[in-house]
């Protein structure tokens, strides 16, 4: 028997945030515009090829990257192939159950991936060891371990931090020596959910609990956009998404630096 | 060749253990967690709970359920394993949920369970006594009350010659692997499990080694938890 997600927000909590929100103020005291610290720490798992654990607040997850040799797609006979999954673990949270990826793991999976493959971050072109035949398969795993909000940033720069030092395991399959995985620059995602007509960005997991939309964009090295969600029941004005895009433009200008430090 | 003049291939002695780190409470959702290195095994555990057990038939109107998950990240090995679980890691769940148990007061926590989260997030032989180790102090931190903390430590053979805690060379190539988790005060053996080939005689030095191992660990446990409260202490 399935047990239907009950969202639990105290009506005490609501109102608390309703009422700060009407003042330009956030629960945890941060302006609308301003991020939780971010941490990145990579290379921190010896079996993978590539790894990061980013920090955002409380928020942690961790990213690791396999390459397998596997056979190309059809229509892109010399092209390695990506494949994201992203995992919800009941370690992170008391919501999470066991079992299968639900439909929230797997728009977040989805999401980090489009931004990666849209921003061609992965030299798929360079993947390709035999014309239709045999190709490199880059696997990002996103295995979530502490959710206090925001999972779509945390993923998606954990995943991006990894595959910059990932190495393709020529060793292993006997081709050589290792080498590193061709990337150009990594996407950069921005978050915003909006609750009671106040917009910002980086939602700890109390916003997100009452957050009516939610929206992120991920953001190449020159601002350009590579891909969009908007996601929960509320809507967005045309005049919000636009400004939500200006205002990631900085954001992610900032979160950039941290990746190439 | 696993083992010359009394040296393991890692250059360690044959009763040592590999290096340890255990830390404490380190996850913010989690109402107890412990992030534990072991060697090249780096293990997250949580645990949630006592919390209502759902959904209610499951209940159980004389004690808690204690419910262990072990799972291996997909990137914790160096095949890439599909995520979810598989026999193996459904096995070592079981055996698991039943050694945590028998340290547990249950009965103090009628119609509730008491989920234990392991995450493999790196894998190297000796995952599952990790995991036992790390749970331990995940239930600590979390303050379930127990009578022992568990701990678990393997033994096994190598080259005709009992040995301490497996590395994944000795495992590979080795005769014989026995896992063993225990209630140190007194010495209960909560978890036993053994594949290979031991003689009786060498199954009796085996569990020694295994016990001893044991005790070793449970101090870096107990350390690890009185480094985490101790700053709590009224100055």
């Amino acid at each position: 028997m399935d047990i239907p997600e009950v969202k639990r927000v105290s009506a005490v909590k609501r109102d608390h945030l309703a009422r700060l929100a009407k003042e330009g103020k956030r629960p945890d005291g941060r302006g609308p515009d301003e991020y939780r610290p971010i941490k990145i720490e990579r290379n921190v798992i010896k079996k993978a090829e590539g790894s990061a654990r980013v920090k955002i607040g409380n928020t942690m997850v961790l990213a690791g990257i396999k390459l397998e040799v596997g056979e190309p797609y059809p229509d892109s006979p010399e092209e390695g192939a990506m494949s994201t999954s992203a995992e919800l673990p009941p370690l992170a949270s008391p919501e999470f159950e066991p079992g299968p990826p639900k439909p929230d793991a797997i728009e977040l999976a989805r999401v980090v991936d489009r931004g990666i493959r849209e921003s061609k971050y992965i030299q798929l072109d360079k993947l390709c060891i035999e014309p239709g035949e045999k190709v490199w398969i880059v696997f990002i795993d996103l295995h979530v371990l502490d959710y206090d909000g925001n999972l779509f940033d945390a993923c998606s720069l954990a995943a991006s931090a990894a595959l910059q030092k990932a190495v393709i395991p020529n060793e292993r399959y006997g081709f050589g020596d290792n080498e590193p995985l061709p990337v150009t620059s990594p996407p950069v995602s921005c978050t915003f959910v909006k609750y009671e007509d106040f917009i910002v960005v980086d939602p700890n997991l109390d916003e997100e609990q009452i957050a009516q939309a939610r929206f992120t964009v991920a953001l190449d090295k020159n601002g350009d956009i590579r891909a969009m969600q908007k996601g929960l029941k509320g809507s967005f004005t045309i005049e919000e998404i636009k400004n939500n895009i200006k205002r990631a433009q900085i954001h992610a200008q900032k979160i950039r630096k941290l990746l190439e430090e | 060749m696993l083992i010359k003049d009394g040296i393991r291939m890692d250059g360690r002695k044959p009763d040592e253990l590999r290096p340890i780190k255990i830390e404490a409470g380190v996850l913010y959702r989690a109402d107890g967690s412990c992030y534990l290195e072991w060697g090249g095994n780096k293990i997250m555990a949580a645990v949630y709970g006592p919390r209502e057990a759902l959904p209610r038939h499951i209940q159980d109107p004389t004690k808690a359920i204690v419910n262990a998950r072990y799972n291996m990240a997909s990137f914790s090995v160096e095949e890439r394993k599909r995520p979810g679980p598989d026999r193996r890691s459904t096995e070592i769940s079981k055996v698991t949920s039943e050694a945590l148990e028998s340290v547990i007061f249950t009965e103090l926590f009628p119609r509730t369970t008491i989920d234990v989260c392991i995450e493999v997030l790196d894998a190297e032989a000796g995952t599952r006594c990790a995991g036992i180790t790390a749970a331990a102090v995940a239930l600590a931190d979390a303050g379930i009350p127990m009578r022992d903390l568990p701990v678990a430590c393997a033994a096994g053979k190598i080259d005709g010659t009992v040995v301490l805690d497996l590395s994944s060379e000795e495992d590979k190539e080795g005769e014989a692997d026995l896992p063993v988790a225990i209630a140190p005060r007194n010495e209960e053996i909560l978890l036993l499990q053994m594949d290979g080939h031991l003689t009786y005689k060498e199954f009796e030095e085996a569990l020694d080694l295994a016990i001893k191992g044991c005790k070793e660990v449970a101090k870096l446990q107990r350390k690890a938890l009185l480094n985490k409260y101790k700053t709590f202490e009224v100055e």
